[in-house]
């Protein structure tokens, strides 16, 4: 497979002129394309002629990262719509972060929602992130039956909600981050309820 | 234009002669005397062109290879008029040689058979009393690009013209490879048309240019403006919406496919008027704002001939479940959001409402589908044609598998790729009637996991022999599956695949993809588009040029070795009419090769190849009835843009043929040679 790759290079080769004459290598005057203003992926580079080559060839590792404007052929709207629904949802491949704050904290943390299969298991990691932060020794973090703290998220639509309610995928798909709350301003959210 | 030509021997047509027989004979007998047409007058009404020339295949095939150079064929039901001259037997084909003799009224009634537009372009290539009758009896227009021709002269053509279909972009512009400000504006043609024909219907843009001042010029200066289809346009807003809607009485359509629509926040919905009720389709799918769902739900109750409606996704379960109560009728439905909060009873009400919608056939939009609303339309899946689920990433492969165990009826689906073999596997079982699928890519940057390989085409390809139609990205591809693949489903009208890594072999034998394509353009003797990807050489290339015959179009990217493989494609290909080609090594070499094969067709696009700016120079030199436009986009540190030398390298050409010479509308960074 090498030999091959060779010669592909070899023939894919960028020259002046027509194929067949030798003529030198062109200067780079066109060296880094800059990206598209549109573009808001800044990864998003287009090759310069001396990488053209390169992407002709046979297993070029960095063409499998690279990305190349225009690649793969999707149109505008479709990866407009793409891009839209994963800044709004926060989620990528490798996971679903979100923050967690905790009242009286001095800073924040973050944990991915894809780790755990439901509540129960939230709320214990929930626990040992936080220990430290608690004051005085019942600081179970359970929600509504008289401790310390409950735990809130904010949704997708903004309004804060008691964390529990309801079915966890429809929790975890609209969740958008967690606050620790104060159990004394927490009964105020319930009462609402 | 062709006059009729006069007959070699010296037979008298005093009287129409009448003969019966089989195709072949008389075939030749009228090839000579009416250089480009034969008349056959059939009992049966609409019989299908093409299985009535394979019928009368003891012709052989010589006559049906004189078809495609140009000779038409008419199949048309009896007249009464010559109902009377003969008998009328089962499957006697009778001809009439005198055309000539027939009114002009008779001749305009033979060509309303004539639904396609080459067609109407052949016929009126004849003589010029069939240009005549022909151009004052057109009433649909097609214009592939928009700048092969003036407006002024397609409705000076064409007087009575009431549907104009106009295209701008080349295709690569959806893919970002065209700069914005490229052209394509949609102005000039409805200008014209409001001077020149304000009895315009309808009118269909795609890749245009489209500014809220055309809109609103488009709602007030047509009367009996009827429909409107805009598939991937930009420029215009809301408010542009809002004077269509406000002024276009007796509107049946707006539809507004993927196109970038500004939101101003106006409610170009509420501007319909309570004395609309004529819609017959709404598709407003693409907009991202909200409508005033009220004015949408009395809108929908109101227009009782609705059938088609495709909403956004700012419209909830909640008001989907209200505006299916008031148009229990609809064939077309867009879902909107398809997701609610979770303490309504929209389930159960949901459900209700699919069960008195049995009339729905073709379901899209999803875009935040819940798997427990999914299983409401259970009810209509199994009368489903037509399902598009790829802007739905929300749906998880099980419920996917789930739902189309019971479409059977099947024929579109659009997917996205998270569908994985499985799914696939599930779809090849059920879906016996597919004839056309597409798998997009779920993950469009990252790498991600590999989600649909070989193994779901193959699966889809032995599962369902009447698949045409193609548009597969995938992960990989081998030649062992693309072979099996042709064989199995010889009827690919279309075939694009899509590789998400360019240039990546066969991963099995790490050979490039070239017998494989070739198995599929040996065995699809119909194919009339293909796009390609892949670690390919020349000799895919010489495969299509050997045996694509009725290609139409071909995408190129990031394959071929040398101008060779560009030469077999203009060669080869006799009905190619786009070729578009990006990331490849073809050369001035390969451009000035066969230059008059460029005004055979619409047009060439060619990036980041080896074209230079000499070759370009050559290619308008010699062919002056083309456009040969070179983009160049301008760097901040690039100092030899002023005066670029001929050997410079043209990063992105393209060529089309046109009537009007260079365009008046360019933007000085298009230099047309």
């Amino acid at each position: 497979m090498e030999a091959v790759a060779a010669s592909y290079v070899k023939d894919t080769e960028l020259r002046l002129g027509l194929p067949g004459s030798e003529a030198p290598e062109k200067p780079a005057m066109r060296g880094g394309k800059r990206a598209l203003p549109e573009d808001d992926e800044a990864a998003f580079c287009k090759s310069s002629p001396e990488d053209a080559s390169g992407l002709r060839s046979v297993g070029a590792a960095p063409v499998a990262k690279a990305q190349v404007v225009g690649w793969p052929p999707i149109r505008t709207y479709r990866k407009n719509n793409f891009q839209a629904r994963k800044a709004e949802t926060g989620a990528d491949a490798s996971g679903l972060f979100v923050k967690v704050s905790m009242d009286g904290a001095p800073y924040l943390r973050k944990i991915d929602l894809k780790l755990y299969q439901g509540y129960k298991e939230l709320k214990e990691a929930l626990d040992s992130m936080f220990k430290s932060f608690s004051q005085g020794e019942s600081s179970r973090k359970e929600g509504c039956n008289g401790s310390e703290y409950a735990i809130t998220y904010e949704d997708k639509d903004g309004d804060l909600m008691l964390v529990g309610d309801v079915p966890w995928e429809m929790f975890t798909s609209s969740c958008k981050r967690l606050r620790i709350m104060k159990a004394s301003e927490a009964r105020g959210l319930e009462s609402k309820q | 234009m062709i006059e009729a030509a006069e007959p070699e021997n010296s037979r008298e047509w005093s009287d129409p002669e009448v003969h019966e027989g089989r195709l072949g004979p008389i075939f030749e007998d009228f090839a000579f005397f009416f250089s480009r047409v034969l008349v056959l007058f059939c009992p049966q009404s609409a019989v299908d062109l093409r299985s009535f020339a394979c019928e009368a295949g003891a012709a052989g095939n010589s006559c049906i290879k004189d078809l495609s150079l140009g000779c038409v064929l008419f199949v048309v039901p009896v007249l009464t008029k010559l109902e009377v001259e003969s008998k009328v037997r089962e499957k006697n084909f009778r001809c009439c040689g005198a055309m000539t003799y027939f009114p002009d009224e008779v001749v305009e009634h033979i060509f309303d058979f004539l639904s396609s537009h080459r067609d109407r372009n052949n016929v009126s290539t004849v003589c010029k009393a069939w240009y005549l009758v022909e151009q004052l009896s057109r009433l649909r227009v097609f214009v592939g690009n928009c700048y092969a021709v003036r407006p002024e002269r397609v409705m000076a053509r064409f007087p009575g013209m009431k549907c104009l279909t106009v295209k701008g972009k080349p295709h690569f512009a959806d893919f970002n490879l065209v700069p914005h400000d490229w052209g394509g504006d949609a102005l000039p043609w409805i200008e014209t048309a409001a001077r020149c024909c304000p009895g315009l219907e309808e009118l269909r843009l795609k890749r245009m240019v489209v500014s809220d001042e055309s809109l609103e010029l488009l709602a007030r200066a047509f009367p009996n403006f009827k429909s409107l289809v805009l598939i991937s346009c930009e420029g215009f807003s809301t408010d542009g919406l809002a004077e269509i809607a406000t002024h276009c009485r007796g509107l049946r359509e707006l539809d507004l496919q993927e196109n970038e629509v500004e939101d101003h926040g106006r409610q170009w919905l509420s501007c319909f008027p309570d004395s609309c009720t004529s819609l017959v389709s709404l598709n407003f799918a693409c907009l991202k704002g909200e409508v005033n769902t009220s004015a949408l739900e009395r809108l929908v109750a109101r227009c009782q001939n609705l059938r088609c409606l495709k909403l956004n996704r700012a419209i909830s379960i909640e008001s989907l479940i209200k505006i299916l109560a008031r148009a229990p009728n609809l064939v077309e439905l867009g879902t909107g959001s398809f997701t609610a909060d979770h303490r309504t009873e929209a389930y159960q009400n949901l459900l209700n409402a699919f069960y008195k919608c049995n009339s729905i056939r073709n379901l899209s939009g999803f875009w935040d589908a819940a798997p427990r609303y999914l299983q409401a339309i259970y009810s209509i899946c199994s009368s489903l044609t037509v399902l598009n689920l790829s802007y739905a990433p929300a749906i998880q492969v099980n419920d996917l598998i789930k739902m189309i165990r019971h479409c059977f009826k099947l024929q579109k689906l659009w997917v996205l790729d998270s569908i994985g073999d499985k799914g696939l596997a599930a779809v090849a079982c059920a879906c016996k009637e597919l004839q056309e699928l597409r798998v997009f890519p779920s993950d469009v940057y990252g790498t991600g996991i590999a989600a649909v390989t070989e193994e779901g085409l193959v699966a889809i390809s032995s599962g369902c022999p009447k698949l045409n139609s193609l548009l597969y990205f995938c992960h990989q591809m081998t030649n062992a599956a693309l072979i099996t693949v042709a064989k199995n489903c010889p009827h690919f009208t279309r075939f694009r695949l899509c590789i998400l890594d360019p240039v990546k072999p066969d991963p099995i034998s790490n050979e490039p993809l070239d017998e494989g394509f070739g198995a599929i353009v040996k065995s699809c003797k119909d194919l009339k588009r293909l796009s390609l990807s892949g670690l390919l050489t020349d000799k895919v290339f010489l495969y299509i040029g050997m045996y694509a015959s009725r290609l139409e179009m071909l995408s190129i990217a990031f394959a071929g070795e040398s101008d060779k493989g560009m030469v077999y494609v203009l060669n080869g290909c006799k009905n190619l009419k786009k070729l578009e080609i990006r990331d490849s090594p073809f050369g001035d070499a390969a451009l000035l090769e066969n230059v008059g094969k460029y005004e055979t067709m619409r047009s060439l696009w060619m990036s980041s190849c080896d074209v230079t700016q000499g070759g370009c120079k050559a290619l308008a030199a010699k062919m002056p009835r083309l456009n040969v436009e070179v983009i160049n986009e301008r760097e901040e540190s690039d100092e030899m843009v002023e005066n670029p030398s001929d050997m410079h390298r043209v990063e992105k050409m393209y060529v089309y043929r046109t009537l009007t010479g260079p365009r008046d509308d360019a933007p000085d960074f298009v230099w047309t040679f």
